[in-house]
């Protein structure tokens, strides 16, 4: 408990230390705000203008969360036709690594084509990002099952779908989770992505509009913004994975 | 048209194969064998004779490249069968229980699996429980795997391999990992289990004290390609106690079952 506790101090003394140091470098060397502004401006111009990014904020919120809820549903279903057979992996496998190398930007202008601006595209977008790193990892734990386990299974004659539902998809957890806390923040990405290219609404749009008119500092707030809602998600996911699989890091389910 | 019995599991000049073309290696070939209900038959032999493949073939995990594999005097899959089955690496699922580990089977088994939702906490319960307490892991139900030892989880693998009341019951090296005696003390429970409920067992081991100790029948394999050179009955009394194993007549049987895997393992070097 003790060390879990100096870990979390150091861990805070870093973040404050980074941007004490950001704040002197700015001073010392005298850096124009309109190039890179001190943190204590970008806190000041969070705060100023809260109630008006309030509403962007939700919006970004919701826009990833619905993406990353498609993003889930989508990659597991994906995950588990991929990962159900040796064939169907290595079948697809270039298919995936193809799609996964994509940069999820150039999608973008496609879906605006298809869907116009707004909620939506940026809802796919949250979606395709945040897609693979979930298929690919549910396909994984999928495809790694213990042959000894699989054939305790075959002698029982257990249907495949009996062997999915008691064996295949909780030993995937692990890999499930893991990837859920990189997908969340590549969600995020995806949707302000999105929001730059074309909405009115959403943080990134806000850094866009804000870009243009040179007001540096609320730029930087949206960042900050983006980080803060990115940590959140990733520790939230992080704390659903250390209830669900504490089995597979031999800590007790019940104690956590 | 037989005056005896159809055995339980019948092996009819069976050839197994793995790979193709150059890189064939044979792991079995001609080879018969038959498993009467309530024999208990040990494999023993060299590594790569085919004990496993004939393990495998019998569970319907493989298929012969030639011959027959009978179960209940049909064709394999043909005729229901419930197998139990432990191997040597304990593979029980480390998200469940003890408990839940060994109810699996119940889980998936009919009969067992039409009634699983409304009996999984009374009489299921009760008859994992009741294996537990035979195997010595009485209160340990609630556990998790990584809590247990090696010999424990043994154990509990033996429970989850029987508590479906397997017809057949196929042991694959399953105290192959385990301190001498350990070992010893599951051997006792193996048999005061395989005398309570008398499944047909196939037990595949390199130990030879083990096969002598627990088994009716004796099959000596030889490697490359894999096949049974010898079936030797063994016709000590059952329950068989531990002293029996340092009589004079068991370390006999002991020693000559050594002489011909000796002498199988050196005809099995010359190349085929």
């Amino acid at each position: 408990m003790r060390l879990t506790l100096r870990r979390r101090v150091t861990s805070t003394a870093l973040i404050i230390g980074l941007f004490l140091c950001w704040e002197l470098a700015c001073v010392v060397f005298k850096v124009s705000p309109i190039v890179l502004p001190r943190p204590s401006e970008i806190i000041w111009a969070l705060w100023t203008n809260m109630p008006a990014l309030w509403p962007h904020v939700l919006q970004t919120l919701y826009t990833t969360i619905l993406g990353f809820a498609l993003g889930i549903l989508a990659g597991v279903l994906l995950g588990v036709l991929v990962g159900s057979s040796p064939l169907a992996y290595d079948v697809a496998n270039p298919l995936l690594i193809g799609f996964a190398s994509i940069p999820k930007v150039a999608v973008v202008p496609i879906l605006i084509l298809w869907f116009g601006s707004g909620t939506i595209p940026a809802v796919i977008s949250a979606m395709i990002n945040c897609l693979f790193p979930i298929v690919v990892n549910v396909a994984t734990g999928l495809a790694t099952v213990e042959p000894e386990l699989d054939d305790f299974m075959r002698t029982l004659q257990a249907s495949r779908m009996d062997r999915l539902i008691n064996v295949g998809l909780p030993r995937t957890m692990p890999y499930f989770f893991a990837s859920l806390k990189v997908s969340v923040t590549l969600a995020f990405v995806g949707t302000v992505i999105s929001e730059t290219i074309a909405s009115n609404r959403g943080i990134g749009n806000v850094m866009m509009t804000a870009s243009a008119s040179f007001e540096v500092a609320l730029v930087f707030a949206g960042l900050f913004i983006l980080a803060a809602l990115g940590v959140a998600l990733y520790a939230i996911f992080a704390m659903i994975e250390a209830r669900l699989t504490g089995w597979a890091h031999r800590g007790d389910p019940q104690s956590h | 048209m037989n005056a005896r019995p159809t055995p339980l599991v019948s092996l009819q000049d069976v050839t197994c194969t793995f790979g193709s073309g150059e890189r064939t290696t044979v792991a079995l070939t001609s080879t018969d064998l038959d498993i009467a209900k309530g024999d208990f038959v040990a494999l023993v032999g060299p590594s790569g004779c085919g004990k496993s493949t004939i393990l495998k073939l019998v569970a319907g995990l493989i298929n012969p490249a030639s011959g027959l594999v009978l179960v209940k005097g049909r064709e394999i899959g043909a005729e229901p069968i419930r197998i139990g089955m432990a191997f040597q690496n304990p593979t029980l699922l480390p998200w469940l229980s003890i408990r839940q580990n060994v109810m699996m089977p119940l889980k998936i088994v009919p009969p067992f699996r039409q009634e699983y939702r409304a009996k999984r906490k009374t009489t299921f319960r009760d008859r994992a429980e009741a294996l537990l307490a035979q195997v010595g892991l009485t209160g340990f139900g609630d556990r998790f795997p990584w809590e247990l030892s090696g010999g424990m989880l043994q154990r509990a693998s033996l429970c989850r391999a029987l508590v479906h009341d397997p017809e057949l019951l196929m042991l694959d090296e399953p105290f192959g990992a385990l301190d001498q005696f350990t070992r010893e003390e599951l051997w006792e429970i193996m048999q005061t289990l395989w005398l309570d409920r008398k499944p047909t067992v196939l037990l595949v081991t390199h130990d030879l004290k083990e096969a002598a100790y627990l088994a009716k029948r004796i099959c000596v394999m030889k490697p490359r390609p894999g096949r049974i050179v010898e079936i030797r009955d063994v016709g000590f009394a059952h329950p068989r106690d531990m002293a029996l194993t340092f009589t004079p007549e068991f370390t006999d049987l002991t020693q000559e079952l050594r002489n011909a895997i000796i002498a199988v393992r050196k005809n099995g070097k010359a190349p085929a």
